[in-house]
């Protein structure tokens, strides 16, 4: 598998470069110490116009595990997250200052293409948005996009994608049929199957449960545990209880106000190991926000 | 346990003397609606009814002369063959078509998916202040400056001549160019940004973005878009009797002067055509048929914006 291939060429160049990712590491103000971490966050802010939406985030995300991003709204935490692939750029007036490192390359650097970023780092939207097509269609948009598959190549990447995403079962035998027909947990599988179908390495999912209902929601975090076995999957959420289930590592960020009252910058309070979050957070904040006093 | 109430509380429903008021203001506004609602349907049924008459009889006494390549019933002897009249009309909208389409629709996506905020809302206005130019003044465009020096000079078939259905088509595009720009911009501006960022996170590229996903997504609106400008491209009289000509020549050479339909009746059609004259049954019979073209284009524009639709959502 490619995917395989890529990790291998990341690792030799970070191993080629170990001092100066050991330097960057120390250079990381707070959080966990982090093994060759998948994204490096140093002094992050950004801004839409003159609007800061989150400011000084520092931290380090790892590999193959879920991390999650949460915090009272307007905290930042969607904006920080969708920096994490560009899709910021498509908002017009954003911008992004400090450093945003992907294994040894800055994503901001104005060699970097957006379009390769976006490819190697998917993303799951919070309200699910398949393409009004086939629900073939939607999964070989991306194969079809970064290639020229052949039809029997295509086949394959679609079935193992779809069961990838625990939908294959459910649509094997309608293929064909609009995406728009399936029910919304179901388009949001398909959503993820659509993002795995481009072998990225990262999966980035922006509250992809907040429309759906329990079951669907419960489905999905199941899906998630099945993934981190392959992908690293940094998650937004504002359901305590997801981020406290299935994630490793959790952020968390709070709303300041400033002295008018008529800004709001986002501010990452703490990141830690969630069970360390949970139980015995060390700023008084995160307790408040996680004992459900506060948010 | 409580005290056991027997009886009623006393209530009036009769409406209040302001209540009746209000009421009766209402009952006016409704039928005020259906009086104009109303009136828009007996137009229509009454242009029917004033066309369908004299174009069947007409077409009854034509018979099957209206098969044929000569269409001359104003002379003496009249001749009735209505196909240079189609072949005109098929040559104008055809180019006319060729040339506003691949316009219009580059010019959409590019102010759907590439122009920033500012760019777009200035060059929207001005594609709206561009639709409005009277077709008198496209047609003097046409004859002045189309065809003497361009058709004229670099058309390769044929004599040249003060006329051409090429420059026509070309000028009748320009008119509609405007239409497509602006109605397929809005359809694809529509499309939810949700959409556009699914392809995005994909790995697309933004032509990839603009072509394959929101065209896709906002194909009912540039079909609405296509048809309307088609509508007012067959329709349109002006231009094609001030730079097509008014002679209704039987040619597969787009360079020569045709008629179309339309301009058929704004040649024809000037007030001192006898009643029961060749002109006067002539143009009830060609308007008929333009109403009749029109409808059935209509209904299968319906039936095509109604198929991609269902399609989307």
């Amino acid at each position: 598998m490619s995917n395989d291939l890529q990790t291998k060429q990341f690792h030799t160049e970070i191993v080629g470069n170990n001092q100066g990712s050991a330097a960057q590491m120390n250079e990381v103000k707070s959080g966990p110490r982090i093994i060759d971490p998948v994204f490096t966050l140093e002094d992050v802010s950004v801004s839409y116009g003159k609007y800061v939406a989150v400011t000084d985030v520092n931290l380090q995300i790892p590999s193959n595990d879920i991390t999650a991003f949460i915090g009272p709204s307007g905290c930042g935490k969607s904006t920080l997250i969708r920096t994490l692939n560009r899709t910021n750029d498509l908002i017009p007036g954003a911008s992004v200052a400090g450093k945003v490192m992907y294994h040894d390359a800055d994503l901001y650097d104005s060699k970097a293409s957006a379009v390769e970023i976006r490819r190697r780092i998917g993303m799951v939207f919070q309200k699910p948005n398949p393409f009004p097509k086939s629900i073939y269609e939607n999964v070989a948009f991306g194969p079809k996009v970064n290639g020229r598959p052949k039809k029997s190549e295509l086949d394959e990447i679609v079935e193992k994608s779809l069961r990838g995403a625990a939908l294959w079962d459910e649509v094997k035998d309608r293929l064909g049929a609009s995406a728009l027909g399936l029910s919304g947990g179901q388009q949001q599988r398909l959503c993820i199957a659509r993002s795995l179908a481009v072998q990225p390495e990262v999966i980035l999912m922006d509250e992809p449960c907040s429309a759906l209902d329990p079951i669907a929601t419960l489905r999905i975090e199941e899906l998630m545990m099945e993934l981190k076995k392959e992908y690293t999957i940094v998650i937004v959420t504002h359901n305590m209880q997801q981020a406290a289930r299935v994630s490793t590592y959790t952020a968390y960020f709070v709303t300041e106000v400033n002295p008018l009252g008529d800004l709001r910058t986002g501010k990452l309070v703490e990141y830690d190991e969630t069970k360390k979050i949970f139980s015995t957070p060390s700023d008084p904040r995160t307790e408040a926000y996680v004992t459900g006093k506060m948010g | 346990m409580g005290e056991v109430k027997v009886g009623h509380k006393s209530v009036l429903l009769s409406p209040s003397p302001h209540l009746s008021r209000r009421l009766n203001t209402q009952r006016v506004a409704r039928y005020t609606m259906l009086l104009a609602t109303t009136m828009s349907v007996i137009v229509t049924v009454g242009i029917v009814a004033s066309l369908f008459p004299t174009a069947v009889r007409t077409m009854i006494t034509i018979g099957t002369q209206i098969i044929g390549i000569s269409w001359a019933p104003l002379f003496e002897p009249p001749e009735y063959g209505i196909l240079p009249l189609f072949t005109g009309t098929i040559f104008i909208v055809a180019i006319a078509m060729l040339v506003a389409v691949p316009v219009g629709l580059a010019a959409a996506i590019f102010l759907s998916d590439y122009a920033t905020f500012n760019l777009r809302r200035v060059v929207k206005p001005i594609l709206e202040i561009l639709a409005g130019i009277p077709t008198v003044v496209l047609g003097l465009f046409g004859l002045y400056v189309v065809n003497p020096l361009y058709v004229e000079k670099y058309w390769p078939i044929g004599e040249p001549l003060a006329y051409s259905a090429l420059g026509a088509g070309f000028v009748t595009g320009i008119l509609i160019v405007p239409i497509i720009a602006s109605v397929a911009d809005d359809a694809l501006s529509a499309v939810p940004r949700a959409m556009r960022e699914a392809a995005y996170a994909l790995g697309a590229t933004r032509r990839e973005v603009a072509s394959k996903v929101v065209f896709n997504a906002g194909l009912s609106g540039v079909v609405a878009a296509l048809i309307l400008a088609f509508a007012r491209a067959f329709g349109e009289t002006t231009i094609a009797l001030m730079v097509a000509g008014s002679y209704p020549k039987f040619t597969a050479n787009p360079g020569d002067p045709m008629m179309s339909l339309s301009a058929f009746i704004g040649f024809a059609g000037i007030g001192d055509a006898e009643v029961g004259s060749n002109a006067y049954n002539t143009i009830f019979l060609i308007g008929a048929i333009l109403f009749l073209i029109t409808l059935i284009f209509n209904i299968v524009g319906n039936r095509i914006i109604a198929k991609y639709r269902e399609a989307y959502e």
